[in-house]
This record gives C-alpha cells, structure tokens and sequence, in this order.
C-alpha cells in the first residue's frame, strides 16, 4: 500500500465521516487524488464499509455476546476454509478468526437473551460434522474495541490558555 | 508603571519585580476563564497524553521506590539518552558527564543560563514576536531586554541586517527561539549562517531554546548548536514538554560547554538540587522507546496545520505557512482591530480563544496566536466561527 493510502486510512480510522476535500486539505493533496485512492480501496475491498462504532453498554438494546472457541478437522483439499464459511454465513456471527494456539477458529456471536446463544451452539455449530468442540465465553463489558476506548475517560485537562 | 505611593504590602517589593509588566497571556486567561462554550486555540501545550508506555514507566519507577534525589545534574543514564539524542537527530555532540544537565522544564534551563551569564546592564538581544518568559527573566537577572522585530514577510525569520542593527557594546546574550512560538518559523542552515557570523563578530553568547526541535513540517530541524563553531558559544535548552507531550511532568535539559553548565549547575544545586526523578524515569523511556509515537504525533500536527492555514486564508485572513511547533499566527490586519480587541470580541463574540499577538513583543501587533493542537472537529468548528466573526469586517472575495 502506498504511504498516501496508508495516511488516509488513519484519518479515516479517526473518523469515517471525513470527506475526501478535508482529507486532501490535511495531507497537502488534491482532492481528486485523494477520491481516486478512496476509490480504488473501495474497489479493491481495503477498505469494506463505514460503520459507526457502537458502545452498547449505553444503549438500551439487550444484547448478549459471546467469543466462542472452536476446534475443527479441516477438510482435505481446502482446509479450515469451507467451515470458516459454514460459520460466517449465519447472520447472528460477528466475527470469525482463525487461530494459531490450542484452538483453531474464534467465533463471536450476539444474541439477545443468554439461551438465544446456548441455542446457537448446541444446534447449530456443535452440529457441523468437522466441528470437535466448542468453549463458550460470554463477554461481560467492552472496554476497548478496534483501538478506540469505549468509556470516554480522557478528557481534556488542560488549561485554556497556556503560554 | 510604578505607583508613586505602592500600596501597603507592595513597598516591600524589589522595583525590578514590580515594575514587570503583568503577561498579556495572563491577563487574557482571567477573561478566557469566565466564558462559557468557548473553543481554545490559546492552548501553548499538546492535545495529546503522554504515551502510556512513558507513564507506565514512571508508575513502575514508583513501584520500585525510586522517589529519592538524584544527581544534581540528572540520572546518568538520562544524561546518556540526552546526549545519545542530541547527537543522532541534530549532530551535536556533548560530553554527559559535565556538558549536559536536566532541568525543571526548559524554563529552569532559561532562568539558569540568563543567571549564569547576566551582568547588571548587560543586554539580552531576543528576536520578537517571542516567547513571553525571556524578557522578564532577562529583566530579573539584571540584564536588558533588547527586542529585534521579525516580520511576516520574512516567515518571521531572524534577519542578520536587523540583528546587526540592535548589537551595542553591552550586548552579551542573544536568545533564539526556533520554530518559535509564538509564530511558527524556523530558521535552516542557510538562515544560520549569516546570524552564526554576527555572533561570532561580536563575541555573544547564544541561548538557543530549541524546545520545538522535533515539530518541524517541511525540513529536519537545523540546532544553531551545530552551526560551525557554534558549539561552544551556545547553551542549547530542550525539553520533553512539547515532542513528547510531557508538559505537566516538567522536565528540561541544557547542553552545552562545560564551564558554562557547571555555571548553570551551581545555581541550581542551591536553589532546586535536582529534577523531579519521576519524571526522569519517564523521559528515559521517552528517549529509549518513544520515537515512533512521537513521529505519530508530529504527523498529526502537520495535518491540522495545513488545515488552519487553508482555513485562515479562505477566510480572508493572511497567514505565514508556519514550518514548525503547533502555532499559526495569522494576520488581522484586515479586520482593522488591535491584536486585543481582535481577541476580545472574537472570545465574546465569536467563542473562541486566541492569544493576542501584541502579548509577544514587538512585531506581534495586528496577528494572533492560534494553537492547531487540538482535535480536528475543534479546528473547524473554530474556523467557522472565526469565519463569521471576520465577515463583520472585511468582505471576502467570493
Ligand atoms: C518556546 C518555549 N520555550 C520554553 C517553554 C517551556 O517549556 P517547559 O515546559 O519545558 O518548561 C515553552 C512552553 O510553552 C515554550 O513555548
């Protein structure tokens, strides 16, 4: 990746809602150069979509998650892929890594009651064939997700003039 | 001015302590201070944390029990980092056994090396728009202040013809201050060389405030330490405040020859013995482990520069392209206000803060100091104020 598209994608990790003319403007560039690199990183699923971040614990949704260890045979010929795909289709996955370490797939999934997940992994994911185990971990609070802390505890202390 | 009758407790003031004019940042802050739903520019520190590996370190460090004095001169290993530093990034070299010394922030190093060198009616040539503490501390050492204007039109750069134009027989100490706060300029090689030879000529002494060193937008900063045989003749003051966002920790260093920081190191051994060692364990760390943040930073800084500046012009106000630290300084000449009516209305009316430019000496008359360090959301909002406050006066051309 090119060190502009790299700086883009810091400003925008900052704020997703940056427009590429104030983009163009903090890095000294054209505008057009900047849509153009946007562009191309869209195209080429660098970048794959703009969401807010949301901390849930200040919303009124119930909402329960759990991180999910999963051990697997993988399948001749294409490996930890195929299941990895079975996983990710169902709509209440979150998200899905494939682990070094003592298990080999990371899966989080939300729900909204407790037994909504207990569902989830007995009928569902326990039931793959290739799937050996699971362990199931709830999450109890999120304190920090993708480098952005969730609770705002840093405010600014300075005075409002200083020399 | 003196009170011909100074009231009751204040006839026991020295007249030098009394007749020191009050800052103009203070004064400003007093009215800053009593509104409401205001956005600072008027901030002279970063906007970012120190680095949690650099505040870890300092936490361990009490953990350990380190909370004794150190050497008056600092930790040798802190000595060690400064001088491997100086060296590596600006080509100086210093001996960290008797040429380097940590201070109580730059300024300890300021008020050190104006007390080592200042004779009563020497002169303290300083190059304006400056920093607010060199004059009063040239005043207190006993010493003159002789302000050198600098002009926009000379992205505020120290001009050898002006510089030769205020040397007198008493002129012992020039004071430099680049990138400069208040307005951003910095001086390269080329822009040394003729200031190096009038220093030469006329026999000075330099205190080179190179606080700012490592916030430069365009070129490395050039230490007027490393100019040719420039060494010897300039006390280099730094600190960690501003590159390593360490303000509140106040810890400073001074480099320099060693007949003149053993000078400096014998006043401060009578009056503060040594710096914090918290502090210093921090800077270690920020030294040893700090520098790819700190470039973090510095990119960060660059990008709302070039946003202030953008902004500021596309308003109809002139503005230097300050090359260094985290200042803009446009100007407001346009408005057809002072620097502190500017100020004072654009605070009541407009919400947002800045320093009036007449509060750095000569030369700051008809600009304003407006500190980019501070989240890009602030900057615009402030521009758009500052936008619709500058419209009362001028008609931008569409
Ligand atoms: C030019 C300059 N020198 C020195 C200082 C003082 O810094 P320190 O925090 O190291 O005392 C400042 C702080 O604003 C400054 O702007």
């Amino acid at each position: 990746m090119t060190e502009l598209k790299s700086k883009i994608l810091d400003i925008l990790k900052e704020d997703a809602r940056r427009e590429p003319a104030l983009i163009a403007t903090m890095l000294g560039k054209e505008e057009a150069e900047i849509q153009q690199a946007i562009a191309e990183m869209e195209r080429e699923k660098v970048i794959v979509k703009y969401v807010p971040v949301l901390n849930w614990n200040k919303s009124d949704d119930e909402k329960v998650t759990a991180l999910i260890e999963v051990q697997i045979t993988p399948e001749r010929g294409r490996g930890f892929d195929a299941i990895a795909e079975r996983i990710y289709l169902y709509p209440e996955v979150k998200t899905v890594y494939l682990m070094s370490g003592s298990y080999d797939l990371q899966v989080e999934i939300e729900g909204r009651t407790l037994r909504e997940i207990a569902d989830f992994v007995s009928t569902k994911l326990s039931t793959i064939e290739s799937v050996l185990s699971t362990k199931t971990h709830f999450i109890l609070k999120k304190y920090k997700q993708d480098g952005i802390i969730l609770e705002d505890h840093q405010d600014d202390h300075r005075m409002l003039i200083s020399p | 001015m003196t009170e011909p009758t100074p009231s009751s407790m204040q006839r026991y003031l020295t007249d030098t302590v009394r007749e020191i004019p009050p800052s103009g940042i203070r004064k400003f802050f007093d009215l800053v201070s009593a509104s409401k739903d205001i956005i600072s520019l008027g901030v002279g520190e970063p906007d970012f944390i120190t680095p949690w590996h650099v505040r870890e370190a300092s936490i361990y460090g009490l953990e350990q029990g380190k909370t004794t004095y150190t050497p008056n001169s600092g930790l040798p290993e802190l000595r060690e980092e400064i001088a491997a530093y100086m060296h590596k990034s600006f080509h100086v070299r210093y001996e960290p056994s008797n040429e380097v010394m940590v201070t109580i922030g730059g300024s300890e190093a300021i008020d050190l090396a104006l007390r080592a060198l200042i004779s009563p009616g020497d002169e303290v040539l300083v190059p304006e728009p400056s920093y607010i503490s060199y004059s009063p501390i040239a005043t207190l050492s006993g010493g003159k202040a002789v302000g050198i204007e600098t002009f926009a039109k000379d992205q505020f750069k120290l001009q050898a013809d002006q510089l030769k134009q205020h040397i007198t027989p008493r002129s012992k100490v020039l004071i430099l201050c680049y990138p400069s706060n208040p307005t951003g300029g910095t001086m390269t090689y080329d822009d040394w060389l003729p200031i190096a030879k009038l220093v030469e000529e006329n026999d000075l002494i330099v205190i080179s405030d190179e606080i700012y060193a490592e916030l430069t937008y365009s070129s490395k900063h050039v230490s007027f330490a490393s100019m040719p045989g420039m060494r010897d003749r300039t006390i280099l003051v730094s600190g960690f405040s501003k590159s390593f966002a360490m303000t509140g920790w106040r810890l400073g260093y001074a480099c320099g020859h060693a007949d003149l920081i053993s000078a400096m190191l014998k006043i401060h051994q009578y009056t503060v013995m040594c710096a914090p060692v918290m502090g210093q364990i921090a800077a270690i760390e920020a030294l040893r482990n700090g520098m790819d943040e700190k470039d973090r930073m510095v990119e960060s800084y660059n990008q709302r520069r070039r946003l202030v500046v953008k902004g500021f012009r596309e308003i109809g106000l002139d503005c230097h392209e300050p090359q260094g630290a985290f200042y803009a300084f446009p100007s407001i000449q346009s408005t057809g206000l002072s620097s502190e009516e500017f100020a004072q209305r654009l605070l009541q009316e407009g919400r947002v803060a800045v320093v009036p430019g007449h509060a750095f000496g000569n030369g700051g008359e008809g600009f304003v100091r407006c500190s980019y360090a501070t989240s890009v959301a602030h900057l615009n909002e402030a521009l758009d104020r500052i936008g619709n406050f500058v419209n009362k006066f001028v008609k931008t051309p569409i």
